[in-house]
Formats: structure tokens, C-alpha cells, sequence
């Protein structure tokens, strides 16, 4: 066998090793994402209840509370980026911290300090290799977040902003994080998700043409609203990094189905090298003998006359 | 038939149990608190706690609730709770470690938890 065609031949091989890895993490990401699909399902009944309920007090009473009151000039606001643990996923986790950078710049253009907030491993990475100060850092779950998890996440961030700024508080709470619209679609999204603003919520929920009766609150309505907004905040954030997981697989799935896509066509053209070598070997073969035959043809020829 | 009343039961990753009930009996931070069909509209803060329900057929559904809230509207009952298991997912034998372990540890959290599956178990 010739260099040249042993040189395709391994290539060949190489591609086609590297074409089975890509397809078996394309199909594992598939099977992950309808999984993670009907996680975000099955989180949807306590998420509408509990909107509910916090629409019944919103509507209900007139009570404030330290997450719903906005302060009138911000000075500081936290951000919790939510990106992925693993790479391999096209541009996922790069399109969140882009999205991120942008409200930063937003953040800071209002006057704002920007305390940052980060889920995932790379999303770290991204932070810690600009030496940037994360305030604090949530990473090994983002392929399957549990409600824990998001408890876990939102524990210190409310603490975070019912602390007088002063004190090393914050005034606003933003998340960034990858919505899940379709199985081709996921974009990076930046929500104010603190202070709670219960008109909105309210209004969303109106919509719906849905009239709330009068509640009666049970021990009351401070009570029950002190109770039922970290809660509230915890879901949103329950939602948001399960809405994020499928978005990590569908990407990945895309990112790993155009790799695989690649690695055939990667295949077919490297075949179609390495046939034209083993022909041109052939032919080359062939006219070194006919020249070779001739060669001798002619010298035989020559002392015969 | 009776009146009924409609009962989601949902923790925050799953839908626990939903049907129709004639009675649920659950702990609110001021007491017990037994809801009926027609009951005015409430919403209440849960204790970690047992909770019963009498579906319409007769039976009797308990669950273990770890905080959470409950709502009342339109002959709807809503049980809210970041952690819910009915008491024929308990393992009661793993509850009782868990409890002895609390014990141990001093735990107090864990210990109510456990606490309360078993009491939910027993009371099934």
C-alpha cells in the first residue's frame, strides 16, 4: 500500500471513531431533553398554584413586604447567570454569559455595582479565567436540577437583598438564563425577577379572564405573603434552571448532530481522496511495468537485428 | 352524593394526588384546620404535618406535607408543599432509621420530618 493512502486510510479511521462518540451523545442529549421536558411539565401545577396564591394576596390585601417594595434609587443589583457544567453544546453556555455581559453593561450604565451569581461549571470558568469576583457559585447539577438545588440557590439571594444595601446588600435581582421554546429554539433571556412586582403578576394571571374571591387568611395576610414569596422566588428559580437543562440538551443534541453530520461528510470526501491514490497507484503501477516491458521489448529488438 | 370538593395535592416537582374529597384535614401554623365543600375562600400557611383526605368513595388519603400552603376557591382545594409523599410511598422501616439517626444527630428538622412520615404512615 502506498504512504499516501495509508495516510487516508487512518483518517478514515480516525473520523469515523469520532463520528460514533458524536452520535451517541446526540442521542443520549435526545433522550435527555424529553426528559427534562416533562420535568418542566411536571413542575408547571405548583408553579401556576402558587402564582395564584400570590395573586390572591396581591389582589386581596395591601400588604408590602421587603421583596415587592422597590427602592427608589438602586445602587446595587445581583445577577445569577445560569449556564451549563459540561461543554459540547454548541454555543449554549457562551450565548447565556453574553446575554449576562450585556445586562452588566445595562446594569452599570444605570449606576449600578453588579454582584454575580453563577450555575455552572463553565460560566465559572468563564468568570475565574477574567479573574472577575463571583459572589457566590452553584456547580455539578445542571443536567438535572432538583428543587433542592434551587432552594440551595435562592436561600442567599434573598437573604442578599433583604439586607440593607448599606450592609452589603442588594437592591435587584436579575436572572439570565436559556428559555426552552422549542426543540430548535432557545434563547437567552434576562429577567428582573426581584423586587417581585404583584401588578404583574396580577395582570398575567387576569388575563386569563380568571376573578379571584375574597381569601381569608389564615394566621393573615403578612403571614401568609412573608410565607408564600421565598417560595414564590424559589420556584421561578426551579423553573428557570429546568427551562435551562432542556435547553442544554436540545443544544447539545443540535451541536452534536451537525458534528456527526460533518464527521460524514468528513468521511465521504476523505474516501473519495484515498480512492483517487489507490487508482493512481494502480495506474502508476501499470505504467512502470508496460514502460518496464517495453523497455525490455525494445532492448531485445535492438540486439536481435 | 354528597357535596364534593375538587383536591390537587402538588409538590414542586410532581402532582401528588388530585381527586375529589369530602373532607381534608390539614395543620395549619394556628391548628387544625378541617375543609369541607363550601367552605369560604382560604388560603393558610401548613405546618409540616400529616394531612387526611376523605375522597368522595369513601377512602382515606394520607399524606406526609413538609410546609407549604393550602387554598380554597371555586370548591377547588389546593395543597401546596415543596415536599409531599402519600403514605404508601413512605417506607416506614426507613423512617424509622432516619428518625433514630436525627435523634443521634440532633437534628431538629430532620427529625420532624421523619417524625411526620411516621405519623402519616400510622395513621393510614
Amino acid at each position: 500500500m502506498g504512504a499516501q493512502l495509508r495516510v487516508y486510510k487512518r483518517r478514515i479511521q480516525a473520523v469515523t471513531a469520532t463520528k460514533k462518540i458524536t452520535k451517541a451523545m446526540e442521542m443520549i442529549a435526545a433522550s435527555r431533553i424529553v426528559k427534562a421536558q416533562r420535568r418542566v411539565a411536571a413542575s408547571m401545577p405548583y408553579a401556576t398554584e402558587l402564582t395564584r396564591a400570590v395573586t390572591a394576596v396581591a389582589t386581596g390585601s395591601t400588604t408590602k413586604h421587603p421583596l415587592t417594595t422597590e427602592i427608589e434609587a438602586p445602587t446595587r443589583a445581583a445577577v445569577l447567570l445560569v449556564t451549563s457544567d459540561r461543554g459540547l453544546a454548541g454555543g449554549y453556555s457562551s450565548n447565556a454569559i453574553k446575554a449576562a455581559e450585556r445586562l452588566r453593561e445595562r446594569l452599570a450604565g444605570e449606576g449600578k455595582e453588579v454582584d454575580t451569581y453563577i450555575v455552572g461549571r463553565k460560566g465559572v470558568a468563564y468568570y475565574n479565567f477574567r479573574e472577575r469576583k463571583v459572589a457566590e457559585s452553584w456547580t455539578g447539577f445542571t443536567d438535572s436540577p432538583s428543587y433542592g438545588d434551587a432552594k440551595n440557590i435562592a436561600a442567599p439571594l434573598i437573604e442578599a437583598i433583604q439586607t440593607e444595601t448599606a450592609e452589603g446588600g442588594v437592591d435587584e435581582l436579575h436572572i439570565v438564563f436559556t428559555e426552552f421554546v422549542s426543540m430548535m429554539t432557545q434563547n437567552p433571556v434576562e429577567n428582573r425577577m426581584l423586587p417581585l412586582s404583584l401588578d404583574e403578576v396580577a395582570d398575567e394571571n387576569s388575563k386569563k379572564g380568571e376573578i379571584l374571591p375574597l381569601f381569608d387568611f389564615e394566621p393573615s395576610a403578612e403571614d401568609v405573603l412573608d410565607a408564600l414569596l421565598p417560595r414564590y422566588v424559589e420556584s421561578r428559580i426551579y423553573n428557570a434552571l429546568l427551562q435551562a437543562a432542556a435547553s442544554e440538551h436540545a443544544a447539545r443534541r443540535r451541536a452534536m448532530k451537525s458534528a456527526t453530520d460533518n464527521a460524514g461528510d468528513l468521511i465521504k470526501s476523505l474516501s473519495r481522496l484515498a480512492n483517487a491514490a489507490r487508482q493512481a497507484e494502480i495506474t502508476q503501477e501499470i505504467s512502470e511495468i508496460v514502460g518496464g516491458a517495453s523497455a525490455l521489448a525494445d532492448a531485445t529488438a535492438g540486439s536481435d537485428k | 352524593m354528597a357535596a364534593e370538593l375538587h383536591v390537587e395535592l402538588v409538590a414542586a416537582d410532581r402532582n401528588v394526588w388530585s381527586g375529589e374529597a369530602t373532607l381534608v384535614v390539614a395543620r395549619t401554623t394556628s391548628g387544625d384546620i378541617g375543609v369541607m365543600p363550601g367552605h369560604q375562600p382560604l388560603l393558610g400557611v401548613l405546618e409540616s404535618g400529616p394531612v387526611t383526605i376523605r375522597t368522595s368513595d369513601g377512602g382515606t388519603v394520607v399524606a406526609a406535607v413538609h410546609g407549604g400552603f393550602i387554598s380554597f376557591a371555586d370548591n377547588k382545594l389546593s395543597l401546596l408543599a415543596e415536599i409531599a409523599e402519600l403514605a404508601d410511598e413512605i417506607d416506614a422501616a426507613r423512617a424509622e432509621r432516619a428518625l433514630e439517626r436525627a435523634k443521634a444527630d440532633a437534628d431538629a428538622a430532620a427529625e420532624r420530618r421523619a417524625d411526620v412520615r411516621l405519623r402519616a404512615v400510622a395513621g393510614h
